[in-house]
């Protein structure tokens, strides 16, 4: 075969081999990627409709209640603005306390209730994922500026 | 004083440095082989003050001095002394200077086993890797000075992240970034040709051993890391598809797709510029991982608290190296092309074909890394993508990717005749559809297109490798046997094999399951029976611990005691999962204890793993197959 051919070959190859990748990619692609949707909006009502999404922040204080005996449970958390119910069942991860962030995965449920499939660790108690952090950081500076109005709109718990 | 002596060797090592990246690149270019010479010695003094620095950290963690601010945040006076040394890489500025260290390790034995090499090209890859140290001995004293003091001193330490008091995590570090680091020798080969212009054959024979050795550590280390991240995490996983995790695999997949190129280069003299391209790209992934993993841009459940200026910083010098690298490969690589043909059914072909699907393979790897990044900046909101994507888009480079491997290996160079090719490759080929089928529903009862897929391509590959090392076993003697560099390569695909099969069982045979256990009570899982016969206090060095006695049944043969804690250190206060394992060679039975949830009732993770000992197992298989591979005489006569 000569060198020309040869290229165009490799570049045929290269190319289905690229289109096949992309279509599955893009296709698989959509399936599988999750938002990150901050309690205030979830609680508004704005989250994606039948697909999982992601949330995060703090556990609220008291909040855990668990069934005696029972991987059941559901605790709230909080953007320091609005709370969500969560309910969970499983082994959760070592950092899981009251008072600490947390990010879950999952979707809604029925009756305002955020079903997590997965409650996500973290490796150092120093960390706290960028998109709770800023989600965090952005009611507490609201909260210190006088409440604006639909601030209190809020009455979930 | 001693902190202080580590901090002043480190400046000279940069001055060293500085001498080293620029003397011998000036006098290569000039032709002056007094200039010329600087090289070796330059960099043998780097490393010395290099290791008088990082033996100075060292010092200071043994010795519990708290007046250094590294020190006080990463070590405590009760924790066990090995880990007050690996304590020293457990954060960024220590593991910064551990990467200088093997710069500098990698410079030095460049510099001494390299008696066969021209002094020109040798002068000249010792002084790219110079520069190299020059941008991260920078890095280090400006941005991130291990040495820093802290006044007053802390009278104990904020002790090291319980996480990484562990056998696993002390050793995997330096393994990964021996690995990644490396690849910069191939880095500086590759630029020091395009340099000179001059690209023979000669050049990827002495190229390819020190990628062949960085290669096989980034093997064990990411190996190493999978295996920590299953027993230590306590989710009982071998891998998440998280970013630091990818950033690992992505000059790993590079590297790989490296060898193999340089091995049509060496013998050949093609795919030169291709080459010089891929040796660019596996460091400029490296140094992209180390950025992901150190800028916190990225959401990983591997991150740590991170510092934004050290990410730009490496980022700056990121961007340096890759435009300058690839700057220089638009001017130069051109020109080194050769125009010989090889005919469609050859070696060079299905190296080709392992080139572009693996190029494909990490393409995807960095889209999905790299996608939350990019969506967000196109203000697409917060995304992630889910583990599950990678999962499925892997397999379309993976799977053709095996099965051409055990085409591949058995076709001859420039040309192959398809007769005895056939006749070979007819046998293999009906055995691993016969096995693939079979295999599953002997042992496991079940079977789809998954697992035939799965269990065929594994035995496709253990087979195909294992035909020519049994035929040079069964030769009569004094017949030419195989050489160390293809019975190296037989048995890195062996080691594929086993790893596929791993997998490939693993996925669809394990059982995950989180249950309520009461103390007593006895579950079922997996056909074995799990009795929680009790909960116990233990005493550690540094922790208290809660301990489940888990006996394990099949019917009434006893089978192992399984024993998962609950830690809590004592400087943390945290609780920290250790997940009681019992491993046999072809399962392994895995309990995690979570919460007390009731009075004496607890809920655990319980997970049933055939064969996934083989994943790891194949790892170091492969990484074997690189070892013997470097040991063939070949390489052996010019670079010892």
């Amino acid at each position: 075969m000569k060198p020309r051919q040869q290229r165009m070959l490799a570049v045929g190859l290269a190319v289905a081999g690229v289109a096949i990748a992309a279509a599955l990619t893009l296709k698989a692609f959509d399936e599988n990627m999750m938002f990150f949707v901050e309690v205030s909006n979830v609680v508004a009502g704005e989250y994606p409709q039948e697909r999982n999404f992601r949330i995060g922040g703090l556990v609220v204080e008291d909040s855990i209640e668990r069934e005696e005996g029972s991987l059941d449970m559901r605790f709230r958390v909080t953007d320091m603005r609005c709370e969500l119910s969560v309910m969970y069942n499983g082994v959760l991860p070592d950092l899981f306390r009251e008072g600490q962030g947390v990010v879950a995965h999952g979707a809604m449920g029925a009756g305002e209730v955020f079903i997590a499939d997965k409650i996500l660790a973290k490796h150092d108690e120093n960390y706290m994922a960028p998109e709770v952090a800023a989600s965090l950081a952005k009611h507490v500076d609201e909260k210190m500026a006088p409440l604006q109005e639909g601030g209190a709109e809020c009455n979930s718990g | 004083m001693i902190p202080e002596i580590g901090h002043f060797a480190l400046i000279l090592a940069l001055s060293l440095a500085v001498c080293q990246g620029v003397l011998p690149l000036v006098g290569a270019h000039r032709d002056n082989a007094a200039l010329m010479s600087v090289a070796r010695s330059t960099s043998f003094g780097q490393f010395f003050f290099v290791a008088v620095s990082f033996g100075c950290l060292i010092w200071a963690f043994v010795n519990d001095d708290f007046s250094v601010l590294y020190v006080a945040k990463n070590s405590q006076l009760l924790l066990p002394t090995p880990y007050k040394v690996s304590a020293v890489w457990s954060a960024h500025e220590g593991s910064l200077l551990m990467w200088i260290l093997i710069l500098a390790i990698w410079t030095a034995a460049v510099a001494k086993f390299s008696s066969g090499i021209p002094l020109k090209l040798i002068a000249r890859v010792i002084g790219v890797l110079g520069l190299l140290s020059v941008g991260f001995l920078l890095f280090a004293l400006l941005t991130s000075n291990p040495f820093e003091r802290l006044i007053p001193a802390a009278i104990d330490g904020a002790d090291l992240n319980p996480l990484l008091q562990d056998p696993g995590l002390a050793i995997h570090p330096p393994i990964l970034y021996i690995g990644y680091v490396g690849f910069s020798v191939a880095f500086a080969f590759a630029i020091a040709a395009m340099i000179s212009g001059d690209l023979d054959q000669n050049w990827a024979r002495w190229t390819r051993p020190w990628t062949v050795v960085a290669w096989l550590f980034l093997t064990i280390g990411i190996a190493l890391g999978s295996w920590w991240a299953y027993y230590e995490l306590g989710w009982g996983g071998w891998w998440f598809w998280d970013p630091v995790e990818n950033a690992s695999f992505m000059p790993w997949l590079i590297g790989t797709a490296l060898i193999h190129s340089l091995a049509v280069t060496e013998r050949r003299g093609l795919f030169k510029s291709w080459t010089l391209l891929l040796a660019i790209t596996a460091f400029s992934l490296s140094l992209l991982g180390t950025f992901l993993v150190r800028s916190g841009i990225i959401v990983s459940v591997h991150a740590f608290a991170t510092d934004p200026t050290r990410g730009f910083f490496i980022l700056t010098f990121l961007a340096i190296v890759v435009i300058g690298a690839l700057v220089l490969y638009a001017w130069r690589a051109p020109a080194l092309d050769s125009t010989v043909g090889f005919s469609p059914l050859s070696r060079e072909t299905f190296l080709l074909l392992n080139n572009v699907l693996l190029v494909i393979a990490t393409t995807l790897v960095l889209l999905g890394t790299l996608a939350p990044l990019i969506v967000e900046m196109l203000n697409g909101g917060k995304i992630s993508i889910g583990a599950p994507w990678f999962q499925i888009a892997f397999l379309v480079p993976m799977i053709p990717l095996v099965l051409l491997l055990g085409l591949g290996m058995h076709t001859a160079w420039r040309k192959q005749n398809p007769g005895p090719w056939m006749r070979l490759l007819r046998l293999p080929a009906i055995a691993a559809v016969i096995i693939g089928v079979v295999l599953p529903l002997m042992f496991y009862g079940r079977v789809s297109l998954m697992l035939i897929i799965g269990c065929g391509a594994a035995a496709w590959i253990v087979i195909s490798s294992l035909i020519q090392p049994v035929r040079s076993w069964c030769r009569k003697e004094g017949a030419t046997g195989i050489t160390r560099s293809a019975l190296g390569m037989c048995i890195a695909h062996l080691g594929m094999g086993v790893f596929v099969i791993g997998v490939t069982i693993t996925s669809a045979f394990g059982i995950e399951s989180d249950r309520a256990m009461r103390i007593g009570e006895t579950l079922e899982v997996a056909g074995l029976q799990f009795e929680f016969r009790e909960l116990r206090e233990v005493q550690g060095p540094n922790y208290t611990a809660i301990e489940g006695v888990l006996e394990v049944r099949d019917g009434g043969e006893f089978i192992g005691t399984v024993r998962p804690q609950k830690r809590q250190y004592l400087v943390q206060k945290n609780w920290m999962t250790e997940a009681g394992i019992h491993p046999t060679w072809n399962k392994d039975l895995f309990v995690a204890l979570g919460d007390q949830i009731g009075d004496g009732v607890w809920s655990v993770r319980i997970q049933y793993k055939p064969l996934i000992r083989f994943i790891w197992i194949g790892a170091f298989i492969m990484a074997m197959g690189g070892l013997v591979t470097v040991t063939d005489r070949r390489y052996r006569k010019t670079v010892k």
